[in-house]
């Protein structure tokens, strides 16, 4: 018997994600309304629509340009959590990897006036080591990643704005780092000319297509290499990697030291496209290190899913900057990503209700069948 | 020097109460990373309840509903990990880390639609509690004397002795042990989690209003509450999830919360010249010190974070 469409995995996680979007837009819209019901469905529609409200056609295309410019540092993000979920690790850490990564790239660019790509690697070379820290905590002092990461998370935050004040690369009038355009250009990611179909939207770059690209590498290594296969045996059952030969404690570090890697390259893809500079008075961990998490599990845990998870995620937060502020708190778009979250951790309920579903029409089928038959 | 002292000792207040929070949950067998967000949550019903009561309050009944809402805010918040973690056996480490942003957006976003319906020109995220603030606080010389400190410390005598001395703290524990060899000899292991988790959230709510109480008299909902959640979590760990333990290494942690407050007060510190972003960094890079060098034999309960299923064995 052919198997059933709705019992793939691929279309049940789907059917899963979708459920939690609804019911997380369906929760947002209510808070909307219980704030003040006579602009809410035009508010949860621009939160939806994001860069579809704007009003003309090239300043639509140049918003678009903007959400993918930051869409680009989210899948990072969204890949290093994945990459560690799959290892069995929850790579709470990712925010922190990515202040590290923000801070090298900067300080390399600004700083030191180097090309591009050096940048580049200097920042996956500052997450990395930040990872494996967390990575070697885990393996040999028994250190839950999560705790480890908090703590790194807010000791990088300080210790970026402590180097990132360095007059070299802060702005004198402002606590921002200088604008790197000025600053140094060659530091800037190459647009490849694709600023172009963006209404001359500079901060399409290189970073976008070089995201997917690397979500496309990370599910070839780890679902068709021998490597992946070892990582993906460590997280599923520490012992059992050990017995088998698999070097267990090498891989918790080696796993991290690539998410941190992966997060840190997204915060340079970010700041050396020149959208945003580091505030270097921010008390806060930066964002996106969280909402990596909520498209890592919006997308099914999968590195292609989350591509289109992390950009509905992002998109989801320019549209709630979009809406009336003076009626509503543009954070209702994190409250709606917060509630996306915690319904992730139904999803294998919904699987179960759906497989028992599917079982009892299945028997319903094959007791019509035998009945017919006799 | 008196300063610094009373920030030690209201920190370790925050960090205990929410560690001993953490100590019921764990004990119960459900990790509860969602503490920092239950805190985020009780400050909000803390701040509130201060907010709305009439000015002419005394001040024993401020002290008591502002306690209470703290308390009531926690226990409903940390209903979402009851129900996704113990009815719906989601993993504990999602659903923690999805309460702590949801915490702090919903407060936001709650705050300055509260705040803008009072003055539509203010949409901020802050409260503001000046004077009702003065009901806390008991000035002994130099020293802001807290109600908060003894109810703490109250707390953790009860803490100790249901833990140890009654058979429904004992019980508890051994849900966190062995579930199923709890169950076989008739406890309701479901019921057991659920009173883990709910007593966390008073617990963690209580700690919430606390450190939003301690120093200020404002609070900006949008920075959360700095991970305080999870150094409370550090503490906890560090004190071998017993209550002595964890009052003893709040303690520690405090000291060190406090010196990022208070010490330009001290000529020889403020000689240093150690830029302030050292004292900042200052409990979180102990915490990650003191976990590297006393996680190793963890004396952690053995089916923590392991959801209980009755068919299984």
């Amino acid at each position: 018997m052919k198997e059933s469409f709705w019992k793939k995995p691929a279309v049940q996680t789907l059917i899963s994600s979708l459920i939690c979007i609804a019911a997380g837009l369906f929760v947002g819209f209510i808070i909307l309304s219980i704030i003040n019901p006579s602009g809410s469905f035009k508010a949860i529609t621009t939160i939806l629509g994001n860069f579809l409200t704007r009003s003309s056609g090239p300043a639509k295309l140049k918003a678009f340009g903007n959400t993918l410019a930051k869409t680009a540092p989210l899948l990072m993000c969204a890949l290093s959590v994945c990459f560690c979920y799959k290892v069995g690790l929850f790579n709470i850490g990712a925010a922190g990897q990515y202040e590290a990564g923000a801070c090298a790239a900067l300080f390399c660019a600004i700083g030191l006036k180097l090309p591009w790509f050096v940048c580049l690697i200097a920042a996956a070379c500052a997450g990395a080591v930040l990872g494996a820290l967390s990575g070697f905590l885990k393996a040999y002092r028994n250190v839950n990643e999560v705790i480890s990461g908090i703590m790194l998370n807010w000791i990088t935050l300080y210790t970026a704005n402590t180097i990132l004040s360095n007059p070299s690369v802060k702005d004198p009038a402002s606590p921002y780092t200088q604008g790197l355009a000025s600053a140094n250009p060659k530091g800037l990611l190459p647009t490849l000319g694709m600023e172009g179909l963006f209404a001359n939207n500079k901060y399409v770059t290189l970073a976008i297509p070089l995201a997917v690209l690397i979500a496309v590498a990370i599910w070839v290594v780890l679902e068709k290499t021998k490597f992946g296969y070892e990582l993906r045996a460590t997280g599923f059952n520490k012992e059992a990697s050990r017995y088998a030969g698999m070097k267990e404690k090498q891989n918790i570090i080696v796993t991290l030291a690539i998410g941190g890697a992966l997060a840190a390259v997204g915060a340079a893809f970010l700041f050396l496209s020149g959208y945003q500079q580091w505030a270097t008075t921010q008390t806060s961990v930066p964002g996106m290190g969280f909402n990596g998490i909520a498209a890592t599990f919006l997308g099914g845990l999968s590195p292609i899913g989350t591509i289109f998870s992390s950009y509905f995620i992002q998109s989801i937060t320019d549209g709630g900057a979009l809406i009336n502020r003076s009626l509503y708190p543009a954070e209702i778009s994190d409250l709606i990503s917060a509630v996306i979250i915690y319904l992730c951790g139904f999803v294998l309920f919904f699987k179960t209700v759906m497989n028992a579903r599917i079982a009892k029409s299945e028997e319903k089928k094959a007791k019509k069948a035998e009945g017919g038959n006799a | 020097m008196v300063l610094l002292l009373q920030y030690t000792i209201i920190f370790a207040s925050v960090l205990m109460l929410v560690a001993l929070g953490g100590c019921f949950s764990e004990h119960s067998g459900i990790i509860n990373l969602g503490l920092e967000g239950i805190m985020v949550i009780g400050a909000l019903g803390g701040a509130l309840a201060m907010n709305l009561l009439p000015a002419g309050t005394s001040g024993f009944v401020m002290v008591f509903v502002t306690a209470i809402a703290a308390v009531v805010f926690g226990v409903l918040y940390s209903c979402l990990l009851g129900v996704a973690a113990i009815r719906f056996k989601a993993d504990q480490t999602l659903i923690g880390t999805a309460m702590n942003m949801l915490a702090t957006a919903a407060a936001t976003v709650f705050v300055s639609a509260y705040n803008a319906s009072k003055n539509p020109d203010n949409t901020s995220s802050t409260l503001q509690y000046i004077s009702q603030k003065n009901a806390f606080i008991v000035r002994i010389g130099g020293f802001e004397f807290n109600w908060f400190m003894l109810l703490a410390v109250i707390l953790l005598a009860v803490s100790w002795f249901v833990l140890y001395r009654t058979r429904f703290g004992l019980r508890l524990q051994a849900c966190g042990e062995n579930p199923q060899a709890a169950d076989s000899v008739g406890i309701n292991v479901y019921k057991m989690r659920w009173s883990g988790v709910l007593i966390s959230g008073a617990l963690g709510g209580l700690g919430g209003i606390v450190y939003i109480l301690a120093g200020v008299s404002e609070w900006k909902f949008e920075v959360g509450v700095a991970g305080f959640g999870f150094l409370a979590l550090a503490v906890m760990i560090f004190g071998q999830w017993k209550p002595t333990k964890i009052a003893l290494a709040a303690l520690l942690f405090g000291f060190f919360r406090a010196l990022s407050n208070v010490y330009t007060g001290f000529s020889f510190l403020a000689g240093l010249g150690i830029p302030s972003t050292v004292y900042n960094m200052m409990p979180y890079i102990i915490s990650l010190i003191i976990l590297a060098f006393t996680s190793k034999n963890s004396k952690a309960p053995k089916a923590e974070g392991i959801p209980y299923d009755k068919g299984m064995r």
